[in-house]
């Protein structure tokens, strides 16, 4: 193979005199296999490789990465990352460099891509709305104020994308779901449906984007959306599934993603209760609890459905749980690392890649044999955002 | 973590009580460096989770010297140790003594976050 191309090469040199760039441009790469590492203290991304578990280059410049998130362009070559200070930035993964960037807001929390990809959202704390950019340019297309019923500008959360470009997302403050078809953008339609519970923390959709579920922090249960029928408004699942008791504190908020291909079930963490709820994903009825040694904060599913690895919040994130999803119970504790703060599997499956911030290591680990395969140097390293996400539907 | 938690507070009931009746907290020296280290890191990491790595805000309020300076500190010191029941402010007793809790108040208010 080489050789081959050495000859390929020679034989092409003489022909080509007045192309000396090419000598210095790589071969040219798919960006299936990236992995995208967000380092949060110092404002940068890794971008990094999958197949041999190496890291390719860094991009600096990206401003407070403190619970940063990104979403991927539909062709994978772009990464769109949420700052925690309003920056919404535009990075090319195999250029490995800036592609734009805008300071939106004072105070953002994450954001998704529409369905074609035309457009990005951002979720903003401060002022408390949505909105909306052009994907190509990052040019600002729409604002959306979240002015609650109670007439006040509420923190949003949870904001996905759902079908024919729109997007959802859930007010923190006044507790409610926002449904935007911005297909107008002279004239955006907004769906509201107030008084879903207290202080919804985070939400997403189903993987077939047919449910959207909104976890709250100050009740005991979570709430639905289905999308098919907006019509028929939310409804109450898992209520009171705290039985009552004092809760337990919450040190770090859960987060709801990586719900994968669970069967028929969907893996959700409890709030102030050191418990995995499953939920069947038809009836939306609890169908177990698994006791797990903290808060847990990711629940992430392997692709094949048959495990979810779990992490946890202070002073239990230095453990990572793996429940079997066949008999819904602890197969195996690890402790990969000291403050594990996200996980992602490749594509399918055989291998989960962790974040732990206070070694400033990204630990990359054979899924099967439960075994570290690599680990790789990371400043202060949070998100980890897997390239196939940007074929997937929700963050 | 909780064993720290009450050496320091053991330590504080030596210093403040037999022989120095009356002596205000003040003269507690705080945490060791060591300790100051590990209570920064997590006041940017850990605290900052809800309120911003630079204590901007996130989820929870700024913790600016803007916007505490006007509040009474032992209430801060309280709201830390105790948390605020309904809002997602958790109690941090079982990891920080008192004098912990009190230092990283300090920075706080004085803006000293190193
Ligand atoms: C899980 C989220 C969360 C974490 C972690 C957290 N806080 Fe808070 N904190 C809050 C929220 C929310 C409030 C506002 C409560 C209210 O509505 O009164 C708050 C309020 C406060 C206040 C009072 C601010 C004011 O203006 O009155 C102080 C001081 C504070 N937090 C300090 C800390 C410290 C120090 C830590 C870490 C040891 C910490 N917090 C960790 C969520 C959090």
């Amino acid at each position: 193979m080489r050789r081959r191309t050495a000859i390929a090469l020679g034989l092409a040199a003489p022909l080509l005199p007045s192309r000396p760039a090419a000598a210095a441009c790589p071969e040219p790469r798919g960006t299936g296999d990236l992995f995208v590492i967000v380092e949060r203290a110092r404002g940068s991304l890794l971008i990094a490789e999958s197949t041999g578990n190496t890291v390719l280059g860094r991009v600096e410049g990206l401003g407070d990465l403190s619970h940063a998130s990104l979403v991927f362009s539909r062709d994978a070559r772009f990464a769109f990352v949420f700052g925690r200070d309003g920056g919404l930035s535009k990075v090319d993964l195999l250029e490995r460099r800036l592609a734009a960037r805008v300071v939106q807001a004072g105070n953002a929390i994450g954001g998704a891509i529409a369905q074609d990809g035309r457009v990005v959202a951002v979720a903003n704390y401060e002022p408390g709305g949505v909105r909306l950019f052009d994907a190509a340019t990052l040019a600002p297309l729409l604002e959306v104020p979240a002015v609650g019923a109670d007439g006040k500008r509420s923190k949003v959360v949870g904001l996905v994308d759902t079908a024919d470009n729109g997007f959802a997302f859930t007010l923190w403050d006044s507790g409610e779901i926002w449904l935007l078809d911005p297909s107008d953008p002279a004239a955006p339609r907004i769906t509201k449906f107030p008084g879903i519970g207290s202080l919804p923390y985070d939400a997403n959709v189903t993987p077939d984007g047919r449910f959207y579920v909104a976890g709250l922090f100050g009740e005991d249960g979570l709430v639905l959306l289905d999308l098919w029928h907006p019509e028929t408004g939310p409804k109450r699942i898992l209520d009171g599934y705290g039985r009552g008791e004092e809760p337990l504190p919450v040190y770090k908020m859960p987060h709801l993603e990586g719900w994968g291909a669970a069967g028929e079930h969907l893996l959700l963490p409890a709030v102030g209760r050191h418990e995995v709820l499953v939920v069947d994903r038809r009836s939306w009825r609890e169908v177990g609890r698994i006791p797990v040694l903290g808060q847990p904060v990711f629940v992430v599913v392997r692709p094949d459905g048959r495990e979810a690895w779990v992490s946890f919040a202070h002073p239990k994130n230095g453990a990572v749980q793996i429940l079997d999803l066949e008999r819904l119970s602890v197969a195996a504790t690890l402790t990969p690392g000291r403050a594990v703060l996200h996980l992602e599997f490749t594509p399918r499956g055989e291998r989960l890649w962790l974040s732990a911030r206070d070694d400033d290591r990204v630990v990359v680990m054979d899924t099967r044999r439960r075994a570290v395969l690599a680990s790789l140097p990371a400043d202060k390293p949070s998100g980890i955002f897997s390239t196939a996400r940007a074929h997937r539907i929700g963050s | 973590m909780p064993e720290r938690a009450a050496a320091a507070t053991l330590l504080l009931l030596l210093l403040a009580a037999p022989g120095r009746p009356g002596e205000a907290p003040a003269a507690d020296p705080g945490p060791s460096a060591a300790r100051r280290a590990e209570l920064v890191h997590l006041l940017r990491h850990d605290c900052g989770s809800c309120h911003g790595l630079t204590m901007n805000g996130g989820l929870g309020p700024p913790l600016l010297p803007a916007t505490l300076a006007p509040k009474d500190r032992e209430a801060l010191v309280v709201t830390v140790l105790e948390g605020r029941p309904g809002t997602p402010m958790p109690p941090w007793k079982h990891e920080l003594a008192e004098a912990e809790a009190r230092y990283l108040v300090d920075l706080l208010v004085e803006g000293r976050v190193p």
